[in-house]
């Protein structure tokens, strides 16, 4: 049976990239908003154009950047998962809660086999 | 480009959890490559998203699910996913989910047609509930509903 067609659209290059895929549309944006920014049409019709075009286009695998931006500036892209000294007591605490969670959760059965 | 580093950052995320032994991302050498069957518009097309729509069932006992197109909500549940919250918010669904998109491209002529359910792939921790269970399941949702092309958009 011939395989189908696939392209990813995401805005994690290098998980994808090490992963790879046969087709992969890359924006510069927030983890949550991959197609382009909440209520911007324009950028997501951008992005949707492109991982249409490269679905048809594509003959071998491919990945590609999109030019879009987030801000004007890369300042958002310093807080997403920081380690800082100011929250470094509370990760440990939401490791310990994370470690209690997941034996309630395996005691209740609720782990997938 | 200056991307963020998500493999990088999130190990040190994770070790500052106390979590020792790193996470092994996904890596292969070859890539299966299959080229579109059929012009755009012929072609039927399907989303899968990682976005959820029912936070009741716990994450690490969801899995793969094909759900009617209508039945998409507004607004998916995506509280418990990892994304950035302190960036941006995911109340314009446009923002992942294609769904507007393809509805107007089938109205243009540009695609075919837009498959009758959409799917669901979990972000599983576990690399093996993804290969053996997951997504074997989307490929069967994919040709259950006789897809041509697929967009898989990964929050």
């Amino acid at each position: 049976m011939a395989g189908i067609a696939t392209v990813v659209v995401g805005a994690a290059w290098d998980i994808v990239n090490r992963c790879q895929v046969p087709r992969f549309v890359y924006n510069d944006l927030p983890l949550g908003n991959p197609i382009g920014k909440p209520w911007d049409i324009a950028m997501q019709s951008h992005t949707m154009d492109r991982a249409l075009a490269m679905l048809v286009d594509a003959k071998t695998p491919t990945a590609e950047a999109m030019p879009h931006r987030f801000s004007s500036d890369d300042r958002w892209k310093t807080t997403y998962m920081a380690v800082t000294d100011e929250n470094r007591a509370e990760l440990r605490e939401r490791g310990e809660e994370n470690r209690r969670q997941r034996l309630l959760d395996k005691a209740a059965g609720l782990k997938r086999k | 480009m200056n991307y963020i580093s998500y493999i990088e950052r999130t190990k040190a995320f994770y070790a500052a959890q106390g979590f020792d032994l790193p996470y092994q991302w996904s890596q292969y050498d070859d890539v299966p490559f299959s080229p579109m069957s059929k012009r755009l518009s012929d072609a039927c097309i399907g989303i899968v998203t990682t976005a959820y729509r029912d936070q009741t069932t716990p994450m690490m006992a969801r899995q793969a699910e094909a759900v009617p197109t209508e039945d998409a909500p507004t607004n998916f549940l995506n509280d418990d996913l990892s994304w950035d919250k302190e960036t941006t918010h995911m109340a314009d669904r446009r923002s992942y989910f294609p769904l507007e998109y393809l509805k107007l491209g089938v109205k243009s002529g540009l695609i075919g047609s837009l498959s009758s359910r959409f799917y669901f792939a979990p972000t599983q921790y576990s690399q093996r509930l993804t290969i053996e269970h997951d997504a074997p399941a989307i490929v069967r949702f994919a040709q259950e509903d006789t897809l041509d092309g697929v967009v898989l958009v990964p929050i």
